[in-house]
């Protein structure tokens, strides 16, 4: 079991030190310290405006901290350069964003493809991403709008997933699917994880979505990071907000704590 | 018809005016896509560009025509050769909606689209060629289609400071008092903006994006 515990000695693979970021007059982020270690799900929880896309953001460098670092592999990702920063950070958003005029198989194969991959590799790497997410291989001539909103998603995540990241930030990925689909998607998620352990950093608003996929979840308000906690400790939790929410999302938290990829 | 026997018995000359009357346009909106599109570009990515550029370019856009290539015939080099003079003018006159669409077309992105791509690393320039310009094309060329036309129609001005074209007929017929002889040149040159605005809204369409 102590195989599973990552060493306390090891160097985070994300580190965020003392981060605070302001805007205008605006503190979004205020004295935030998190570490993720590798092969971790640490999910950021919080209502809009408490600062967890935000922090997403300042790890691949969408956004500079106003002070603090965010370390990335034990370096200062100031100091990193910056393309080669994002090019190893997968990045799943909401609306997905894929690029409307290319094909599914050219979205997914941008980055291999900017990065110098022969192109069958990037063949061989495609099918085995789309097989990856669940998607038939009919669908790499495709574009994006010929997609259902979970398809497109999934190619979101294959996109993510292309050029092997070490680690990934999802930033409400499954938010804008139906109950259903979401479902899917999040157990496939972690049959994915389980395979592939990624390091990855997971911003979400549902309680219920927190509990079932995090290894941590990182409760937080107005900009500051209240309390982290594992999912079970969670329900659990004297902390007035994470009470709340419990209380908020109602009864038979316990399986979705439970539940994982079942 | 009158007219077009005119137009049969000088054929050479109609059409020697209307080579002249496309060079004219032809070299005009090549410079204003040359310069329109990389301000277009510039002002979309530096909003604080935005006021003044636009704001020149319509300003421009009011001085009445004659009289701006009244305005540039003293200047040396230019005023030399009445037709460098009418492309400079029609070159100013064609900026406006080239910059303002490549500027609408650009802002267009989905940003999702754009955070996305910029997320998974990107450069600027991979994501203005790859993405913006493929995705605002549509909206850009349909400004080129608007210039294109407006030129042609005021490219028959030129012919008041004897750069050629159409014109020629326009102004020779109103002096002569004849019908026949100004429609010899605005026929032509309606046919002319007819075919750009055709064509140009071709070229549009197949190069929508999906």
């Amino acid at each position: 079991m102590l195989g599973d515990m990552p060493a306390v000695s090891a160097t985070p693979v994300i580190e965020f030190r003392d981060v605070s970021y302001r805007v205008g007059g605006t503190q979004v982020l205020s004295g935030f310290n998190l570490q993720v270690q590798s092969g971790e799900i640490v999910v950021l929880l919080g209502r809009s405006g408490s600062g967890k896309t935000t922090s997403l953001k300042l790890v691949n460098r969408l956004l500079t901290p106003s002070s603090g670092e965010v370390r990335v592999k034990g370096v200062s990702n100031a100091e990193v350069d910056l393309i080669r920063l994002r090019r190893g950070i997968g990045y799943v958003i909401q609306d997905v964003g894929l690029f409307p005029h290319f094909t599914i198989e050219r979205n997914i194969g941008l980055v291999p493809k900017i990065e110098g991959w022969p192109q069958e590799r990037i063949r061989v790497r495609l099918r085995e991403l789309l097989q990856m997410v669940g998607l038939t291989p009919e669908i790499a001539s495709r574009y994006p709008h010929q997609l259902s909103g979970g398809q497109r998603q999934r190619v979101g995540v294959a996109r993510a997933l292309a050029a092997d990241p070490e680690i990934v930030l999802m930033d409400e990925p499954f938010g804008a699917l139906d109950p259903l689909t979401r479902d899917e998607l999040q157990r496939e998620f972690l049959l994915l994880q389980q395979r592939l352990h990624k390091t990855v950093l997971f911003v979400t608003h549902d309680l219920r979505e927190a509990l079932r996929l995090g290894s941590r979840v990182a409760l937080m308000e107005t900009g500051r990071l209240v309390t982290v906690l594992a999912p079970e400790e969670f329900l659990r939790s004297t902390d007035s907000l994470a009470s709340a929410y419990v209380r908020a999302f109602g009864g038979d938290l316990e399986s979705a704590a439970n539940r994982g990829t079942s | 018809m009158n007219v077009f026997r005119f137009i049969l018995q000088n054929h050479d000359q109609v059409i020697e005016l209307t080579l002249e009357h496309l060079r004219l346009v032809g070299f005009s909106t090549l410079f204003a896509m040359l310069i329109g599109i990389p301000l277009g570009i510039l002002i979309a990515h530096r909003p604080r560009f935005n006021k003044p550029v636009l704001a020149s370019a319509n300003i421009i856009q009011t001085i009445p025509s004659l009289a701006l290539f009244g305005f540039l015939l003293p200047v040396p080099w230019l005023g030399d050769r009445a037709d460098r003079l009418a492309i400079l003018a029609l070159t100013l006159y064609a900026l406006l909606p080239i910059i303002r669409n490549t500027y609408t077309g650009i802002r267009g992105v989905d940003p999702a689209v754009m955070e996305a791509g910029r997320g998974m690393g990107l450069t600027e320039s991979q994501l203005l060629f790859q993405v913006e310009l493929p995705l605002a094309v549509s909206v850009i060329l349909s400004g080129v289609r608007v210039a294109v036309v407006i030129s042609v129609g005021l490219a028959t001005i030129a012919a008041a400071i004897g750069a050629g074209g159409l014109g020629e007929f326009i102004f020779r017929g109103l002096a002569m008092v004849d019908d026949r002889v100004i429609l010899a040149g605005a026929i032509p040159a309606a046919l002319m903006a007819l075919v750009a605005d055709f064509s140009v809204g071709w070229l549009e369409r197949r190069l929508q994006p999906q």
